[in-house]
Formats: C-alpha cells, structure tokens, sequence
C-alpha cells in the first residue's frame, strides 16, 4: 500500500491542467453586454385581445398538434403539445390575456443545468434544444425558475417540448411566427435593448395605461421576452418573487470550489496519512 | 481460425481457471430460503415493468408529470441511495489515512456494499434517462457541460465507482488464487484511497448541489445555499448508520464465515462507530441551527410544513444523536442498532423531502409514486443483494484472507 510521491504529485499536476482547461471551456452564454445584442419580443399584455392565434401559429411552425381551443377555454399550462398557451384574467381592470411561453433567460438556468449542452443560448438570443445531444435527465425542468421544458413521457425517443424563438426562422432572417402572425400587434420581436426603450416610451406616454415596470427586464437577470402589464403583474399569475440575479449564479460558488477541492484534499489526505503512518510506527518502535 | 483457438485448451492454467469460475457460478446455499422466496417474483415483476418501461415509455410506468420531472427511482435510489453508501469513503478514511487498525475487519464489506450500490444506482439512473445511449455525448466528451452541476456529480460518481473496485480488488483476486495480480492491485490501493475519498466529498456535496437552482421550487426551511455541505456531513452519519445496520444483519446471515472472537471486535466497532455518528450529527444539527438562523426562517415553523420539518430535524437528528451518544457511553450494542435504524429513517425522509415531498410542496397535484416505481426500486436493492451474497460467499470478504496473503502485508 504504498503510491510513490512523484506518480502522485504527477497525477495531481495532470489534474490541475486538465482543470484549469476545464475551466477555460466554462464559459457559457455571456451576460448581455456591448458586444452581444440578444434579439427579444415585447409583449403588451394591454394589446392583447386573446385571440388564440399564436398558438396556432406556434404549433403549425413547429409541427405539434393543432390546438383545440374551446370557446371558454379553461386555465391550461404549456405541456408537450404546446409551446405556449393564452390564458384569461379576470383583474381589477377586467379581463387581461397572458401569454406563456420560454422566457429566454440572458443567463438561463436550463442551458447551466444542460450536461449534454443540449439546452443551449444562442449568441442571437434564442434558448434551443438540440435533439442529438438530450439524454432526457430532465435536470433542465428541475432548474428552470419558470417551469418551461416539458417531456415527452409517453414517448421511447421523448423530446424536450418548449419554445424556441422560432431559431430555424429567425436564422433565416425572418420574425418568430407569433410575432408574425399577430393581428392586435400585441407581439413585437427586435432587439432586447430596443425593445426595452420601447415599453419604457410606451409607460411614459401612457402612464395610466400601464404599470410602471417591465417583467423581464430584471428578473433572473434579464430575459428576452419582455412584459407590459395594465395591472399589477402578481394579479396575473406571475412570479413577482423571482429573485433579480441569474439562476445559474447559484451554482457558481460550488462550481468554483470543486477544482480547489480537487487539487487539495488529496494533498491534504496524503500528508494526514504520512503522519498517521509515522506515529504508528515511532509507537511500535517504543 | 485454429491458431486463435488454440491458446485457450493449450494452457492448462488457463483452463483450470475457467473450471473454478464456472464452478463457482453454480448457487451455494439453499435455493428456496425465504429471502428468495420473497424477492424472486418482485424482481421477475420489476424485469417486466422495465421492459415496458423502455418499449412505452417512462410515462407508462411512473407517476411523473410536468411539474414533478424527478420521482422515486432519483429521489430514492440516487439520492438517497448515495447518502447511504457514504459510509464506504468514511471507513477508508479511518482504516486508511488516519490508519485506525481496529476497524479494519468490516472495511472490505463496506467498501464491497458500497461498490454495489453505486452500480446500482446508476442502473436506476440509466432507467430515469430518457434517451439513456446519449449518455456516451457525457462520458467520450464530444459534449461537456463543464458549467453543469449534474456533469461534475456524474464524472465524480463514475470515477469513484472506479476507485472502489480498485480498493476492493485485491479481495477478488485473492479468490481467483492470482498471487501476482494481487500485489499489483493491492499497489495501487493508496492512490484509489485517496482520490476515492475526494471524490466522494465532491459528489456527495454535488448531489446537494443538484438543487441550488430549484430556489423558488423547494421549501424555504429545506433549501439553502448550503445544501452541498449539509449533505456531505449528513452523509457520515447515513454512510456509518447503514454500516452497523448491515453489519449486525451480515454478523447474523454469514455467522459461519466469521471465527469465534469478530463477535466481541464486531462489538467494539460498533461502539467506535456510534461515537462517530454522535459527532457527525452534532456537526450537522449545529449547521442546521446556523443555516436557519441565518434564514431567518420562523415564520414558517408555526406552520404544517413547520412541524413537519421540526420532526425531521428533533426526531430523526437529535434523538438519535442522544441515543448514539447514551450508547456510546453505556456500551448499549442493541440501542446502537436502533439509533441507526432511525437515523437512517431520518436521512431518508431529509433527501425525500428535500427532492419529493417538499419540492414545489405548494402544488395542486401531489406526486405519489406509481406501484411499478417502488416494485422496480425493490428489485434494483433485491438483486444488489443478491450480488453482494454471491460475492460474499466466494470472496474473502467477510472471511480473513488466504493464508498466501498474511505476511505479504
Ligand atoms: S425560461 Fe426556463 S427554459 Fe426558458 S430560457 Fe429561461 S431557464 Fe431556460
Ligand atoms: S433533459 Fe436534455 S436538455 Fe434537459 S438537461 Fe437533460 S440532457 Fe439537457
């Protein structure tokens, strides 16, 4: 039971690098800067007439079952036919639409959760998933703050379900389907810096109409869709609670100390054990 | 064509070798004892259901849906599971750097036990996967998710699972009578210690991890950002319970391999080992106090959840802790065996909690295990089992070693 120290220390060394390279490779999406103008849409909730529409369009450009709406459509979630859903409010203004969909965090919880990559943000702002990578852990559904993937249980080959921008379209310089498609003009797809000088313009020239503030403009750090809301948005359904930093934020602390640990207790433990070794021994030799 | 068969009925060693290992595939012991009687149709039950698991689906079998995307087989089998079988780095810990000789005797079982439970586990892991054959993207890296906390608690779990069969390894190569195979192994041990022990604070705290971003998800008396942490010191104690546990019943099961005096040393080592959990639990309930203080948490004690959580903490932690101390003192060998029944209980309601039942505890639709989820989870522990008498049986594990082994120490 003996390991040279030199093979040790070798292995420790080859460690190190192997780290240090590791570490080099960690990072991912970088938070919005000068360099980076992720696209985004803004969404006024005080446009909205309920339509229903996007979700057609939704399913039909991302070829999932067509919606079957009723005419008082109950309260629905995103599953794994649907990319986004509209939903009826009944608030202190009377009745508001809210549409659901990926919010396409800046730092986005479900591509840090991703072991495979296969959740990914795109330099142009879109958060996808990538079939060939997915192994199905469903780690990114546990992480993300709004509960967005969804899983094909029923299936032997599940997909992860969820809204991708439109990535495919917008690659090929076109505008995500809703946006398109939109009649009341309540969806409006540009960059997210833009789009925020907007709503901001929008609040000031009608303050009445509007509350003064932006669902995610800040929350979990930013994301691309961005919220305009005639009502308090906790009357909404909304998590007001959501913390203002990234969610990945979270892991950064015990990501970090893992190279350290990495590196130490093994020299740590070595030099216990040489001491350990040599007590044992001096008590024999007595 | 010939040439390559040759070789095979050529060497005699070779052959003889061959012989003994088909020989020992054969069953010793009785075949229709109630242990067997008992697990034989769960795991023939759980075969079925994981065959329909991968033709229809997990949908097929399990209770999972949208909002709870983990169940039972992770809940259980990989986080909890893994909590259990920290008592294997602790044990290596003590035998082998801080060289205390005394608890050398069960060191093989538990490093054996742990072993096991780690394939295990990572079977039950490869049944919860989706699309399980993308799991080669992880391990030949054509796709690292370096900033990924489950890629780093998966690397550290694989190479861990390494270091074990290499610490116990030499046991295997006794019983194949390989003299020289074993002096390489048994070379090699120290540095399997080493790095198995920083894997395994690495993981365990990891699996802790997994939950920092499920902020809003987890109950607040539940989550903090020390979870890492909790969850490696709540592993000593998980780990060292579920040795005296397995002990007693392995002291009892396989009491012929043992010689006259390992019952009085088993006795002594159990009373060490109470010592140490007494410690572990005093280390976690004084983190437990500073993390909730530091939470400032109280608002929620008053409430259901609250209760549910002083439970845990008061009876599942500081009760045991006592017990294991009063033990201790008292050299009470029975109430040892209690305390780390409850403990055990204890850790297991902490991850079930931490990954189940508080996990979005706010919920309309509560998540409740299909029965094709706990029969699958039985037969996962029942073969393990098996395994584990199969090799206990065979290798010196329990038994001393040969005597060829004694003075080559
Ligand atoms: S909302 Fe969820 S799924 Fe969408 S980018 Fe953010 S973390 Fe990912
Ligand atoms: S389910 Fe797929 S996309 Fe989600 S974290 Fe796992 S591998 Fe990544």
């Amino acid at each position: 039971m003996s390991l040279s120290r030199r093979t040790f220390f070798k292995a420790m060394g080859a460690t190190a690098v192997a780290l240090s390279v590791g570490k080099e490779l960690k990072a991912g999406p970088e938070p919005e800067g000068e360099a980076t103008e992720f696209n985004g849409m803004l969404y006024d909730m005080a446009m909205c007439r309920g339509c229903h529409g996007c979700e057609y369009d939704c399913a039909y450009a991302h070829e999932l079952p067509e919606p079957d709406i009723p005419k008082e459509p109950p309260f629905r979630k995103t599953d794994e036919t649907r990319n986004t859903v509209v939903n009826k409010y009944e608030t202190s203004k009377g009745k508001v639409f809210v549409k659901t969909q990926c919010m396409h965090c800046n730092q986005p919880a479900c591509d840090a959760a991703c072991l495979t990559q296969a959740m990914h943000k795109t330099e142009e702002g879109p958060v996808i998933w990538r079939e060939d990578k997915c192994m199905g852990c469903r780690y990114c559904m546990i992480s993300c703050p709004f509960d967005i993937p969804k899983f094909e249980y029923k299936s032997t080959n599940p997909r992860i379900i969820k809204c991708d921008m439109c990535f495919t379209l917008q690659q090929q310089g076109e505008i995500p389907a809703c946006a398109y498609n939109c009649p009341s003009g309540a969806l409006m797809f540009g960059k997210r810096r833009e789009l925020i000088a907007e709503a901001r313009k929008r609040i000031n020239d009608n303050p009445e109409k509007y509350v003064d503030h932006i669902y995610g403009e800040h929350e979990a750090g930013g994301t691309s869709w961005l919220y305009l809301s005639p009502v308090p948005f906790e009357e909404l359904g909304f998590n007001t609670h959501i913390q203002t930093s990234s969610y990945p934020g979270l892991t950064k602390g015990f990501i970090s100390s893992i190279a350290p640990v990495d590196i130490l207790l093994p020299a740590l433990l070595l030099g216990v054990y040489e001491a350990t070794k040599t007590r044992t021994q001096t008590e024999e030799e007595e | 064509m010939n040439k390559l068969v040759q070789p095979l009925y050529l060497d005699n060693q070779e052959n003889k070798t061959w012989k003994f290992i088909l020989n020992e595939l054969k069953p010793k012991g009785k075949i229709f004892s109630p242990f067997n009687i008992i697990s034989f149709p769960v795991i023939v039950t759980g075969l079925i259901i994981m065959y329909i698991r991968f033709t229809q689906g997990i949908g097929s079998v399990t209770n999972l849906s949208q909002d709870i995307p983990w169940g039972l087989w992770i809940g259980f089998d990989v986080v909890t599971g893994v909590a259990f079988a920290g008592g294997a780095y602790v044990l290596v810990f003590m035998v082998n750097i801080l060289n205390l000789k005394q608890y050398k005797p069960i060191l093989r079982v538990t490093v054996l036990n742990g072993f096991l439970a780690y394939l295990f586990y990572s079977g039950a892991l490869l049944l919860d996967l989706g699309r399980p054959l993308k799991i080669v993207n992880v391990i030949i890296g054509n796709n690292f998710g370096v900033s990924s906390v489950l890629f780093l608690v998966g690397w550290h779990f694989l190479l861990y699972m390494l270091a074990l069969l290499l610490e116990f390894s030499p046991a295997i190569a006794e019983w194949l009578n390989a003299k020289k195979l074993r002096k390489v192994l048994s070379g090699l041990t120290m540095g399997a210690v080493i790095f198995g022990i920083t894997l395994s604070v690495l993981h365990q705290s990891g699996i802790g991890a997994l939950y920092l971003m499920a902020k809003d998800k987890i109950h607040p008396l539940w989550y903090s950002e020390y979870l890492p942490l909790l969850f490696v010191v709540s592993s000593i104690f998980a780990g060292i319970s579920l040795v005296i546990m397995e002990g007693s019943i392995s002291q009892r099961v396989f009491a012929h391999q043992l010689d006259k005096d390992s019952h009085k040393t088993h006795d002594n080592i159990l009373v060490g080992l109470a010592k140490i959990c007494a410690a572990g639990m005093f280390a976690y309930l004084a983190l437990l106090v500073i993390v909730f203080v530091h939470g400032k948490d109280w608002q929620y004690l008053s409430s259901p959840m609250g209760s549910w959580y002083l439970l845990e903490v008061i009876g599942f932690v500081l009760i045991p802790m006592g017990l294991f101390y009063y033990s201790y003192r008292r050299r009470k060998v029975g109430l040892i065996k209690m305390a780390s029944i409850i403990t055990l209980l204890g850790i297991m309601l902490n991850r079930m909690n931490i990954s189940i039942i508080c996990f979005k505890w706010d919920a309309a639709e509560r998540y409740v295990p299909s029965w094709q989820e706990f029969v699958v989870t039985l037969t996962i522990i029942f073969i393990e089992i098996w395994v584990f008498r199969w090799i206990v049986r065979r290798m010196p594990v329990l038994r001393k070693s040969p005597e060829w082994v004694r003075g080559d120490h």
